[in-house]
């Protein structure tokens, strides 16, 4: 077994190194930056090069942080790591580890469409896949995100002659970036909050092109003409800073919005289900195409995953991690640590 | 459909009641009255008959998805609506139907249920096929039998009254009334000249504000004066509700808007004793011998959709009258309370005579017919008194006021009303002139012990909970409670359920006996039904006790004395 799963996380043994891991070690090689993967006190963090700036936000300036490029390997007593794009955020890599020519791949949070914000995915053949499995029910089967993003520009355009600003609420790291490529700024001005303004020059360094966008101040907010659009972590919804922009639309950037019932819980108007993870369809085809024998299922619907696979034939085990817990609502709901960090 | 299933977007992507209306008003004005008239038809929530059962709908679906049976489930558990799931899980195709409404129901729809079984399924998957994904949602929606969209009849209502240039409750009156999903129905009840005038239309209802509110604020009684100003009388626990007799017509209305009529045929009968313009304002009680009967009961029986003898036997009701609006056609609304008190005790008189006269008439009959056999008449043969007035409670002073309130629960009454004496009849809550004063809850501290997962707006999170108390050494489940807590506790108890799971058990999870809550509710009574022995009345979540350890949680025993 190259990997073990340990309470700190998951561990290579040959090459001491943990992928990950949610308590401070030696060795921590990281997928990307989103606060329940990259987490500080660690002596060395390895991570994937375009994903620096990230990084350094996340884990401190102080921390050391040797940076790979995607494909390129070191080794460690005789392991070979790399990491490849997994098309999740800016700087999302899949840990690809190799040992005495068994080759295990950690996926860490991935999606197969190419977003234009970051590397798209590669898929890598592997013995053993640890995926994960945020959204591993078929209800899961997201559309292009084209059709998405015409949707949002629309309802833009339609609470423009309403009005009415529109207010979005999103993942700050990632999926604001993301939202912010697809937005179409000839409609209008374009305002973000802080949570999500500090981290686009993380993007802008790495030449992904991005609208010119200003901060969400109240006075120019409620003043732009034609009715502007805001870009706001879910944290914000209901906040006293929400509501001196007078007349708004409310809605949310998820893929829990496939769903009404969580759209309608929140009283929001609209919900776009536009996702940074893998859906049904994509995480099988995945699991497929890696030609793996063995899949261990981490954070997400991993019951279910394992047993759909193993129904099939599959060698399939759950693989308990502390990004798990079937946090549903993690895209939504931050914990008070994250708020208080101001990210959401 | 193509129209419909838009207006259903429409209304699902808003959360503003204004735009709500808008939508359904252009609906109504715009789509052609045969695809309307279905439309309000749905919109008003009556359903088709079953075309299709649940078991042939969920073995057709996995059999098109090609998902094991299981997997649907655990779907099904995610999103918490039937109709959704189903239309998430089928495989994408399909451009859309533009049949109209009327048409698509009528020969797509309807057919269905003549079929033949293998017919009928080859039907329905054609249909899925074809529809695109809203109007599969909307079509899942109409074959369950189940199509809410989150509009209240009476925005419906409203939306219907604008496009007709006609008064609300008026129009709720005609959507009440007889009509069939016809374009000449539609046309019917949107015409100016339909014969019911204002006939129909209730007084807007007067509202008492909380005293308890203003207690807590540190002000006494005594700033309301001396009590004599002031007219006493319980506060009955039922549903408040204008009778109205007009045109040789009897029309009950409950607050909100909604004529119950139907579901009362005994208060139609006893309101036919009323002359023709007369308005009372009261309550619709449970109701047995000289006692009313909990709320439950009362609760119980609106739940039966045809009100027969022996719905009206098993919950016998009544209807406590306790102000008059309108006599003799005249609005008495702006008249002092203590006078339409009195014009109030000799109209219930007045009725009353009539009606025991009718009853004395059958009696007498019986008489004649069974001479010296009068013991062996059933009491029950005798028409029980439905219309009733609300008694006065007479306090001499605000610590007697006290005394009776906490006298309240024993008579079965939820506390006392305090209402000024030379009073107008206001119009909603304004306060000042009449207060409630409830008696406290009954407040015990449980052990959350399971949870299930809520529906349509609080799907896929644990919001459903059942708590227990101590019974010599044991837990024992005592209620179920789904409201009291704010949002954010609610991801916090959902977050504890999901990492303290300790069985599955269909769609219900036992958690660790962990999480204490202080619960109030309204009464408790001894059940035979309960394994524990009691039920308790509307329970719900007074606080999460942060600070008490589940051992400190209260015991059946406590429960049961209670309950005494």
């Amino acid at each position: 077994m190259l990997l073990k799963n340990t309470d700190r996380g998951l561990y290579c043994e040959a090459g001491d190194f943990y992928v990950d891991p949610w308590k401070p070690v030696d060795v921590a090689v990281v997928t990307h930056g989103h606060s329940d993967h990259a987490r500080p006190g660690s002596r060395l963090y390895v991570g994937e090069a375009s994903g620096k700036t990230i990084l350094r936000e996340r884990l401190g300036f102080d921390a050391r942080i040797e940076m790979l490029a995607y494909g390129e390997a070191f080794s460690r007593n005789g392991v070979k790591v790399s990491l490849h794009p997994a098309g999740h955020i800016l700087g999302s890599a899949q840990v690809r580890i190799e040992h005495q020519g068994e080759v295990w791949v950690v996926s860490g949070d991935y999606k197969l469409e190419n977003d234009g914000t970051c590397r798209p995915f590669e898929l890598i053949r592997c013995h053993t896949f640890v995926t994960e499995s945020t959204f591993g029910l078929p209800i899961y089967r997201w559309r292009p995100q084209a059709e998405i993003f015409r949707e949002i520009n629309e309802w833009w355009r339609t609470n423009q002659g309403l009005e009415r600003t529109s207010v979005l609420f999103c993942y700050s790291l990632g999926k604001a970036q993301r939202l912010l490529a697809g937005l179409d700024p000839s409609l209008g001005p374009i305002f973000v909050h802080g949570a999500i303004e500090r981290f686009l020059p993380a993007y802008r360094d790495a030449g992904v092109k991005l609208p010119r966008v200003a901060k969400a101040e109240a006075e120019v907010v409620k003043q732009s003409t034609p009715r502007g659009f805001v870009l706001a972590p879910t944290a914000a919804d209901g906040s006293p800073w929400l509501r001196k922009f007078g007349d708004i639309s409310t809605a949310f950037a998820s893929g829990w919005m496939q769903i009404r019932g969580p759209r309608r819980r929140r009283s929001l108007d609209r919900g776009f289900a536009l996702s940074d993870h893998a859906d049904w369809p994509g995480l099988l085809e995945t699991i497929e195409a890696t030609g793996a024998e063995n899949i261990w299922v981490t954070h997400g619907y991993t019951g279910q995953l394992v047993r759909w696979l193993r129904e099939k034939g599959r060698n399939a085990e759950v693989v308990e991690t502390h990004f798990e817990g079937e946090k549903e609502e993690k895209e939504e709901a931050p914990t008070r640590a994250q708020e208080a960090e101001g990210e959401a | 459909m193509k129209r419909f299933t838009e207006l259903f977007c429409e209304l699902d992507q808003t959360t503003r009641t204004n735009e709500k209306v808008t939508a359904l008003e252009r609906y109504f004005a715009q789509a052609p009255p045969a695809d309307a008239a279905w439309g309000l038809h749905f919109l008003c929530g009556r359903t088709l008959p079953r075309v299709v059962s649940s078991k042939n709908l969920w073995s057709w679906m996995a059999e098109e998805s090609q998902l094991p049976e299981w997997l649907i489930a655990e779907c099904y558990d995610a999103v918490g609506d039937a109709a959704e799931t189903i239309a998430l899980l089928l495989p994408r195709t399909g451009s859309g139907t533009t049949l109209g409404l009327a048409q698509f129901v009528t020969e797509a729809l309807l057919p269905l249920a003549q079929f033949p079984e293998r017919a009928k399924h080859d039907r329905l998957i054609q249909t899925w096929r074809a529809l695109d994904s809203n109007q599969r949602l909307v079509y899942n929606k109409l074959i369950t039998g189940n199509f809410r969209v989150g509009v209240a009849r009476t925005l419906v209502v409203r939306a219907l009254a604008a496009v007709a240039k006609i008064e609300p409750s008026i129009m709720a009156h005609r959507v009440l009334g007889r009509w069939q999903p016809t374009p000449e129905d539609f046309q019917r009840l949107l015409s100016p000249d339909h014969p019911d005038h204002q006939l129909a239309k209730p007084y807007p209802f007067f509202l008492a504000s909380p005293l308890e509110i203003k207690i807590q604020r540190g002000e006494s009684l005594e700033a309301l004066g001396t009590v004599g100003d002031w007219q006493v009388e319980w506060k009955w626990d039922g549903i408040r509700a204008q009778l109205i007799r007009r045109g040789n017509e009897t029309l009950v209305w409950s607050r909100g808007d909604e004529m119950v009529t139907d579901s009362f045929p005994e208060i139609v009968a006893a309101g036919d004793a009323l002359l023709n313009g007369t308005v009372l304002d009261g309550e619709i009680l449970a109701w047995q011998g000289e006692d009313p009967l909990p709320f439950g009961t009362l609760q119980r029986r609106l739940g039966r959709k045809a009100v027969g003898a022996k719905t009206q036997r098993d919950f016998p009701i009544s209807f406590v009258a306790y102000d008059l609006l309108e006599l003799n056609a005249e609005d008495l609304r702006g008249r002092p309370l203590s006078e339409r008190r009195t014009r109030l005790e000799e109209v219930i008189a007045q009725a009353d005579r009539r009606l025991s006269g009718s009853r004395v008439g059958t009696e007498s009959e019986n008489e004649s017919l069974l001479p010296g056999f009068e013991s062996l008449i059933d009491a029950e043969t005798v028409a029980p008194r439905i219309l009733r007035l609300s008694p006065l409670v007479h306090a001499a002073s605000w610590v007697e006021l006290e005394q009776l309130r906490k006298e309240a629960r024993s008579r079965k009454v939820e506390g006392v009303m305090l209402k000024k004496l030379n009073s107008a009849y206001g119009v909603g809550r304004q306060r000042g002139d009449w207060w409630k004063w409830k008696i406290d809850p009954f407040v015990i501290d449980a052990v959350l012990v399971a949870a299930q997962r809520g529906h349509g707006r609080r799907a896929s999170l644990y919001t459903d909970y059942t708590f227990a108390v101590w019974d010599q050494g044991q837990l024992v489940p005592v209620a179920k409670a789904y409201s009291g807590l704010t949002d954010e506790e609610i991801l916090q108890v959902d977050a504890f359920v999901r990492y303290h799971t300790t069985g599955k058990f269909g769609p219900v999870r036992s958690v660790k006996p962990q999480q204490v809550f202080e619960l109030a509710f309204e009464g408790i009574q001894e059940s035979t039904r309960h394994k524990s022995g009691v039920a308790v009345r509307f329970p719900r979540m007074n606080r999460w006790r942060h600070d008490k350890k589940p051992e400190e949680a209260d015991t059946l025993e406590t429960l049961r004395r209670l309950a005494k």
